[in-house]
């Protein structure tokens, strides 16, 4: 049987795309709604559906993060869901949803464009059916492109590059050149900064710094670590696929998300 | 000084051939002026009338433009094509002076005859030659700068209305938040089949909020309990869609509910407070408008109990503020203020204070 899950923070709205699924599609078993981001990543890894519509403004986590989240937490032995954005009005969203060729409804949703959406989400469970292997990659590859978009993944205006990191501790505030940083890793709040002898914490998130970091030496390898790229000494890939670095200058081992794996491999 | 530019930059080739053509009709005029007692003469007239003008016109033209770039990269920004009276009344005179003295030589080559030159009479003379030639140079000269200074003023005023028609359409855009207003139709969407006495309560809202907002930016004042029900209305809209994510307090007290503020002022204050303080947080919170007097200053308080002021916010938010700022700037001066600060109790999130003078 067809499950999906349900991402939104609007109860009314939730309710009625729960409606309107139960219309079109009485054979789908709607697991639950999830109120928040947060509950949506939960919720999607414990029961695994086959659909997960994501609401794209909810509290405390967008449903691109939740996306996210989602597709580097997936168990690797089964493809990870099929994703559909709902989104009111959100014009960057929109194009990189065009760009990825991602599915998408629009608030409010009509159920001629919905019968259009779940059409296309049975054929694709299909192909799935099928055993097409092609299909767990391309959807990794479709999030992938969502995160690298302006206005969605990153600001729509990039912002000045950095130079120093400013760490406060105390009264002090200490001046980290970013070409000393070896890695930065998200914690809770806050962003460690990683350095050959020492370590300190910036309050900012790093979804707000990654774009003031040069993409070329800094790489995302997982949605929660940055590391800068001439620090790396060796990615070694174990029997089930997964990627783990190691480092010059710091002991310390960094997994590699199933999203940015494809990043490593011979030359 | 002004410094700005008086000239658009555009098309400066054209406009100099433009004006030698000019010029020469010109120094065809001074010939037939000055041939009019002796018609005979028109010839000679013009062989020398002719070169002096362009001459003159080729100095001072020429002389304007090599002064004007000096003076850009001696001062950076200033106008490509005017230098300054300062420079263009010694440019005039010099020019004049060399082109007469070139004029006069190429005038003497064509007619064969010796015309004597500006420094071999009298001083006298030659002072009444160059302050008479100067005229025409002079006079080019100026309906030349007011011609570039009107170009110019016309190009401003379209640029200004411009600017203004993009402010407005901006502040339209940030009152009339897109993500609100089509989330707020998705709502009214489903309570139409589910609940049809709700879903008329909540487009009534909608309407007031909107006749509201669009009224707004036509200026004009309103007393302070219409300034209250349109937050309501608001609120009771966001409050459809967030359930009970969003708790709301308004308190105005009876004797200052005819007090007149600028219509929906505090509005981006509730947004953000709702946008960037409660919808975020998973829990939700409260959100709570208070007016208060204090003597003689209206004190008017938009707080919630959200994630605060630690995130950064984006450009949505210091739009919001900033409009707000503006517009108290424009209306009191000095006298109003918008402060925004941590709430500073237990409960967290932020306040934002406005406080400006009551007026009758």
């Amino acid at each position: 049987m067809t499950t999906a899950l349900i991402a939104e923070d609007e109860t009314l709205l939730a309710e009625h795309l729960r409606g309107e699924l139960a219309r079109l599609w009485p054979q789908l078993q709607v697991l639950g709604v999830a109120p928040h981001g947060a509950a949506a990543v939960e919720m999607a890894l414990a029961q695994q559906p086959d659909i997960v519509f994501l609401d794209i403004r909810m509290p405390g986590m967008s449903g691109l993060e939740a996306a996210e989240a989602i597709g580097e937490d997936w168990p690797d032995d089964t493809p990870p869901p099929l994703l559909v954005f709902v989104t009111a009005y959100d014009q960057y969203a929109l194009q990189a949803f065009e760009r990825a060729a991602v599915d998408y409804l629009l608030k409010p949703v009509q159920p001629e464009r919905l019968s259009q959406t779940l059409a296309r989400l049975r054929q694709a469970l299909q192909q799935r059916g099928r055993g097409s292997p092609a299909s767990a990659e391309s959807a990794l590859a479709q999030l992938r492109a969502l995160l690298v978009s302006p206005g969605l993944g990153l600001p729509a205006a990039a912002p000045a590059r950095l130079t120093v990191i400013q760490a406060g501790q105390g009264t002090a505030i200490h001046l980290v050149p970013v070409g000393e940083v070896i890695y930065f890793e998200a914690a809770d709040k806050y962003v460690r900064v990683i350095t050959t002898d020492r370590e300190h914490l910036i309050r900012t998130s790093l979804r707000e710094l990654l774009p003031q970091l040069d993409p070329e030496r800094f790489w995302q390898v997982h949605r929660g670590t940055v590391v800068r790229c001439d620090a790396i000494a060796t990615a070694l890939r174990d029997e089930a696929g997964k990627v783990t670095l190691t480092l010059r200058g710091h002991p310390d081992r960094l997994t590699v998300s199933r999203l940015y794996a494809h990043r490593f491999r011979p030359m | 000084m002004d410094t700005r530019p008086a000239f658009p930059a555009s098309a400066p080739r054209r406009g100099f051939v433009w004006r030698g053509v000019r010029v020469m009709l010109v120094g065809t005029g001074i010939a037939l002026l000055f041939s009019l007692p002796a018609p005979h003469r028109i010839g000679i007239s013009m062989s020398y009338s002719l070169p002096i003008t362009l001459a003159c016109w080729f100095f001072i033209d020429g002389g304007r433009l090599i002064a004007a770039r000096w003076v850009r990269r001696r001062d950076g920004g200033a106008d490509p094509q005017w230098p300054g009276w300062g420079w263009m009344g010694a440019i005039v005179v010099v020019g004049t002076a060399l082109g007469f003295a070139v004029g006069q030589f190429v005038g003497n080559q064509i007619t064969g005859q010796q015309d004597p030159s500006l420094l071999s009479g009298s001083p006298q003379r030659g002072f009444t030659l160059l302050l008479m030639s100067m005229v025409p140079g002079a006079i080019a000269t100026w309906v030349f700068y007011t011609r570039g200074r009107l170009a110019d003023t016309e190009a401003r005023a379209q640029q200004a209305q411009r600017q203004a028609t993009e402010a407005q359409l901006k502040l339209l855009e940030a009152q009339l938040e897109p993500h609100m207003l089509f989330n707020t139709l998705a709502n009214l969407r489903v309570l139409i089949a589910i609940d049809p006495p709700r879903a008329q309560a909540m487009l009534d809202q909608l309407i007031a909020f909107l006749r509201a907002t669009l009224n707004a930016s036509r200026a004009g004042r309103h007393a302070l309990s219409a300034e209250f029900a349109r937050l309501a209305d608001y609120l009771a809209l966001m409050q459809v869609r967030m359930g009970e994510r969003l708790h709301t307090k308004l308190d105005l007290p009876g004797d200052l509910a005819s007090v007149n503020v600028p219509p929906l002022l505090l509005q981006p204050l509730a947004e953000n407070a709702i946008r960037h303080g409660l919808e975020p947080a998973v829990a939700g919170g409260r959100v709570e408008i208070t007016a208060s007097r204090d003597g003689d200053t209206l004190e008017l308080r938009v707080r919630d109990t959200g994630v605060g002021l630690d995130r950064p916010a984006g450009d949505g938010t210091r739009f919001g503020l900033q409009q707000v700022r503006d517009r108290l700037a424009t209306l009191y001066g000095d006298r109003a203020s918008l402060v925004l600060q941590p709430a500073g109790d237990a409960e967290g999130g932020t306040l934002a204070i406005v406080r400006l003078p009551i007026t009758p």
